[in-house]
């Protein structure tokens, strides 16, 4: 036999298995219809359910507004809730009742007008006390942003009308509003399903793909040829990456055309960051892989550690100042908290580099960190 | 210039496993032998024995605890990468990528050796030709009979010739025309290719292809030597055995296995081959049978069967007492099966199968893998409906009285379907509960059932845990707790060791001597004998019926010695298809 291939060593011949792995990959994906489904199907599910199934736009928002000693400027105030789209006004007289309204959760928030609302007002102050029901935090900061706005737009007016300048003392309040000028979640939320089609892609789909050779035997044949343990981690991992930049740009392009959100902040950083979040994605799913060495164990571990965390507690869905501090003390290990974070800012703020630069510089040493990992249990060797 | 080293030199080779229930398997133990190079090693032995391991360690997938491991002059332990450059490695179940077609496959494995593209040519179209696949090349590899599979995996680590080639069982569960096939290649391979290959198998009779066998058991290295070497052990002690009295050859097999001087005895052609533990034929005690007996050639497996009663553990009792044996009278019709037809989607798996049991009969469905075996078998238990066609199974037509029919039978199917979390006793209890059986009967059936197949003793195991005899058992003995009238056996032998096989076929025996009718499927061609009446499967067709010796006339062989029952199976099956071809 004189057959004599190439050195089964040199960068040219590893170049080749590398490829040949790369190209194997592909087509397995392009033949599986679970791939398909979690890698097109979903992102575009997804972006509709995000886009127009859900929101977080109150409206009708109930709310007793109780004025102490009523008078014209309290009733002017009133006017300004009552005439606002977003809440609905249940007039009561006294405090103790509003409290009761708000204890059998008839009304979401209680808006005072303290007995020295007009006195204090005619000396250019005056203070205006919104309780809001705080069970859901979601919720309850929403209320109150609406009504510091609502008395805030009362202000501007009254100002306006008497052309002179009042002070009300506003209510300051961390506002996740704040760049959200048309008030429509979708603008909130479509940024925030990238985290989601990248998790999904990144790491439910690459979950199944070292188990799965597991499962069918097929490595132990592919381990017994000179292929070494990088070049099959390099080929589980850039046919999930193109996979996963064009999941980006279907959910980009979607959330542009179907909802006209912006994207402040610049196009190659969006990129940039998100091929961050795939590359910590990718390493946690083969990670996860190469342990289980069982399809369904990792889909079950996966959707356990990544995606239900990355829905929950990334910031995406439920702000992360409002929860308490243990749950805060985990979100610092996710990774998708600041990609969320840095999502949010690109979309509707901008370039802010104190922001992204942080968030990308994690980012980078999670990657690292995965790979690393994922480097190390992908061994040739069967126990 | 010195000799090239040696292809595989093993050392004291020792392999431990822990398993997840903390016991440890002693997997390897103290393993040594050399292959030469030119040379068809066999690593021979029942499932459990090692052999996979062994081969694992050799290809640098497995490091071995103890013990030096020499491949090609490498150290495998130290440089598995040296190693898996130059060997080529097949896995019991080789790694096929089942969603590429059979090109992708070859052109991944010819990329991952760095075959050069010049030569892929010429190398793609001699390996397509050896392994008939050139008119499949764009088939997905998953859409390929097993046996083509297999040939494909043999394919793909030969794309670039290596310099050792290590074979994991390549023939389970193959079609009796493949496997020849394959060993047909592997010998071409060695002989005018210069090959040096490894191959393990649990079927004695490939052993007698190979130059050299390790013979194996529980980690152990019993015996070496050439194949001959191996039968001789047996020389003189081989005698065809038959009653005066006509006695049935299983029946009489089942009583000579258990005689003490009796180290071998199964079904063959009629009488039955016994290998006595002395140069002369079995005597005490049988006076009465009025036995003859003529000395015959010992085979590998006579061989293999001295060297393994000698270490093998105690053989049990396989007698089964009914405590009340069906009451349908001798010589009805116990199961009827006229024009059956199963279609999936445009496939007939299932294509006008006939044939009847008649109460206290073996019947046999042999056939390769996907021959139709299993989806019979599923509609004579009611679990899939019939196409077309009728079936009756103790007197109950399967289409209108499915629930009254399956009263009536017991079913063992092809994987261990009890609930390996729970005890023995549970298991039993649960079974028996949902057979219907309640109070003071169902405490009665279990002690019968534990009692029976000496179960007592593992009956707060839990039954996952139990070794794979014991098992087997345990599937039978819940299978029997409703005391049916027929019962449906699914390659109830598949992964039992030879004496755990022929323990299963005594306890057949008696039950059907006591009026139960059995109907099995197996791949195991020589068990056929041990059947009153088979039927031969390919395709959905049923190709041939009749007695183990009717079906042995289809056979025949050009260099004289007695036609076996897998001759004529290859013979029934050729047949066929060249008279498919020319019509």
């Amino acid at each position: 036999m004189s057959l004599s291939p190439p050195s089964p060593h040199s960068g040219r011949a590893s170049l080749r298995r590398t490829l040949a792995l790369i190209r194997k990959e592909s087509w397995q994906i392009l033949r599986d219809p679970s791939a398909i489904t979690i890698g097109v199907i979903m992102p575009i599910i997804l972006l509709v359910l995000f886009g127009y199934g859900l929101s977080f736009d109150l409206k009708d928002l109930p709310v007793a507004i109780v004025a102490d000693a009523p008078s014209a400027d309290t009733a002017d105030a009133s006017a300004a809730f009552r005439l606002s789209p977003w809440f609905k006004v249940h007039p009561v007289a006294t405090m103790p009742e509003a409290e009761q309204l708000m204890a059998s959760g008839a009304v979401s928030a209680i808006v005072r007008f303290p007995a020295s609302f007009s006195r204090d007002l005619a000396r250019q102050q005056g203070t205006v006390q919104v309780v809001v029901n705080a069970t859901d935090s979601n919720t309850a900061r929403i209320a109150q942003s609406y009504a510091t706005s609502a008395i805030a737009l009362w202000q501007a007016r009254a100002r306006a009308e008497a052309g002179t300048s009042i002070t009300i003392p506003s209510i300051t309040l961390e506002n996740r509003l704040w760049f959200n000028d048309a008030n429509t979640s979708s603008w909130f939320l479509v940024p925030g399903l990238l985290v989601l089609v990248m998790t999904l892609i990144g790491a439910l789909l690459t979950s199944s793909v070292i188990a799965r050779e597991w499962e069918r035997g097929t490595f132990e044949a592919l381990f017994a040829t000179p292929v070494r343990p990088h070049e099959i981690l390099i080929s589980k991992t850039v046919p999930y990456f193109v996979m996963g930049m064009l999941g980006l740009a279907l959910s980009v392009i979607g959330s542009k055309l179907l909802f006209g959100v912006p994207l402040r902040g610049s196009l190659w950083l969006l990129v940039l960051i998100s091929a961050l979040y795939l590359v910590v994605s990718l390493g946690m799913g083969l990670v996860i892989s190469a342990a289980t060495r069982s399809q369904f164990l990792a889909n079950q571990i996966t959707i356990l550690i990544t995606f239900l965390p990355a829905t929950m507690l990334s910031g995406f869905i439920f702000d992360i100042r409002s929860m308490p501090w243990p749950v805060q003390a985990i979100t610092t290990l996710l990774p998708a908290r600041y990609f969320v974070s840095s999502l949010q800012t690109l979309f509707l703020a901008g370039d802010v580099w104190p922001v992204i630069l942080p968030d990308a510089a994690i980012l980078t040493v999670m990657a690292v960190v995965f790979m690393a990992l994922a480097t190390r249990s992908t061994r040739k060797r069967l126990v | 210039m010195s000799p090239p080293p040696l292809p595989v030199v093993l050392r004291g080779l020792a392999k431990r496993f822990v398993r997840d229930t903390s016991e440890t398997v002693v997997a390897l133990d103290q393993v040594s032998f050399r292959a030469e190079q030119n040379t068809l090693t066999a690593l021979v032995g029942p499932d459990g024995a090692g052999k996979s391991t062994l081969l694992r360690i050799l290809a640098g997938l497995v490091p071995p605890d103890a013990g030096q491991a020499e491949v090609l002059g490498l150290d495998v332990a130290a440089a598995p990468q040296a190693v898996q450059n130059r060997i080529g490695y097949m896995p019991q179940k080789f790694g096929l990528y089942e969603d590429l077609s059979v090109q992708q496959n070859l052109d991944l494995y010819a990329d991952l050796h760095g075959v050069p593209p010049d030569q892929r040519r010429e190398i793609y179209h001699s390996l397509l030709t050896m392994t008939a696949l050139a008119p499949f090349t764009s088939r997905l590899a998953g859409a390929l009979s097993g046996g083509m599979k297999q040939k494909l995996g043999l394919a793909c680590t030969l794309v670039r010739s290596p310099d050792l080639l290590l074979l994991d069982e390549p023939t389970v569960g193959v079609d009796p025309l493949s496997r020849r096939e394959l060993w047909d290649i592997l010998r071409h391979l060695v002989h005018q290719q210069g090959l040096t290959v490894v191959v393990s198998t649990s079927y004695l009779d490939e052993a007698e292809f190979c130059g050299h066998t390790v013979v194996m058991h529980q980690g152990r290295v019993l015996a070496e030597g050439t194949p001959a070497e191996i039968t001789a052990r047996a020389a003189g002690r081989v005698f065809l055995a038959s009653a005066a009295n006509g006695m049935a050859a299983r029946s009489l097999q089942a009583h000579l296995f258990r005689h003490p001087e009796v180290v071998d005895a199964v079904p063959e052609a009629g009488s039955v081959r016994v290998v006595s533990t002395s140069p002369a034929p079995p005597q005490e005690g049988l006076a009465e049978l009025a036995l003859q007996f003529s000395p015959t050639e010992p085979r590998f497996e006579d061989g293999f069967m001295v060297l393994f009663r000698a270490v093998a553990r105690e053989q049990h009792s396989s007698a089964i007492v009914l405590s009340r044996p069906p009451a349908a009278p001798a010589g009805s019709i116990s199961v009827e099966v006229r024009d059956l037809v199963r279609t999936f989607g445009s496939f007939t798996a299932v294509n006008h199968v006939s044939f009847q049991v008649k109460r206290g009969e073996i019947y046999g469905l042999l056939g390769p893998n996907g021959a139709g075996k299993s989806t019979t078998f599923r509609m004579l238990c009611g679990l899939i409906p019939a196409t077309s066609g009728t079936l009756r199974v103790a007197n109950a037509d399967l289409r209108t009285a499915r629930a009254a029919a399956r009263a009536r039978l017991g079913y063992v199917a092809q994987k261990f379907s009890l609930y390996g979390d729970l005890s023995v006793d549970e298991n039993l209890d649960f079974f028996a509960t949902a057979y219907g059986l309640r109070g003071h009967r169902k405490r009665e059936r279990i002690d019968w059932a534990k009692e029976q197949f000496d179960l007592g003793a593992l009956s707060s195991l839990a039954s996952g845990s139990l070794p794979g005899g014991y098992k087997q058992r345990l599937a039978m003995a819940a299978a029997l707790l409703h005391e049916p009238d027929i019962l449906f056996l699914d390659e109830a032998t598949s992964g039992a060791d030879p004496l755990a096989r022929r323990e299963f076929w005594g306890r057949i025996t008696a039950l059907s001597e006591q009026g139960v009718t059995v109907i099995v499927t197996t791949h195991f061609m020589e068990e056929a004998e041990y059947c009153d009446r088979l039927v031969i499967l390919d395709s959905g067709r049923a190709l041939a019926e009749g007695s183990p010796a009717d079906i042995r006339r289809h056979g025949q062989r050009s260099d004289g010695r007695p036609v076996t029952m897998e001759d004529a199976f290859i013979a029934i099956v050729e047949n066929w298809r060249q008279r498919q071809e020319a019509s």
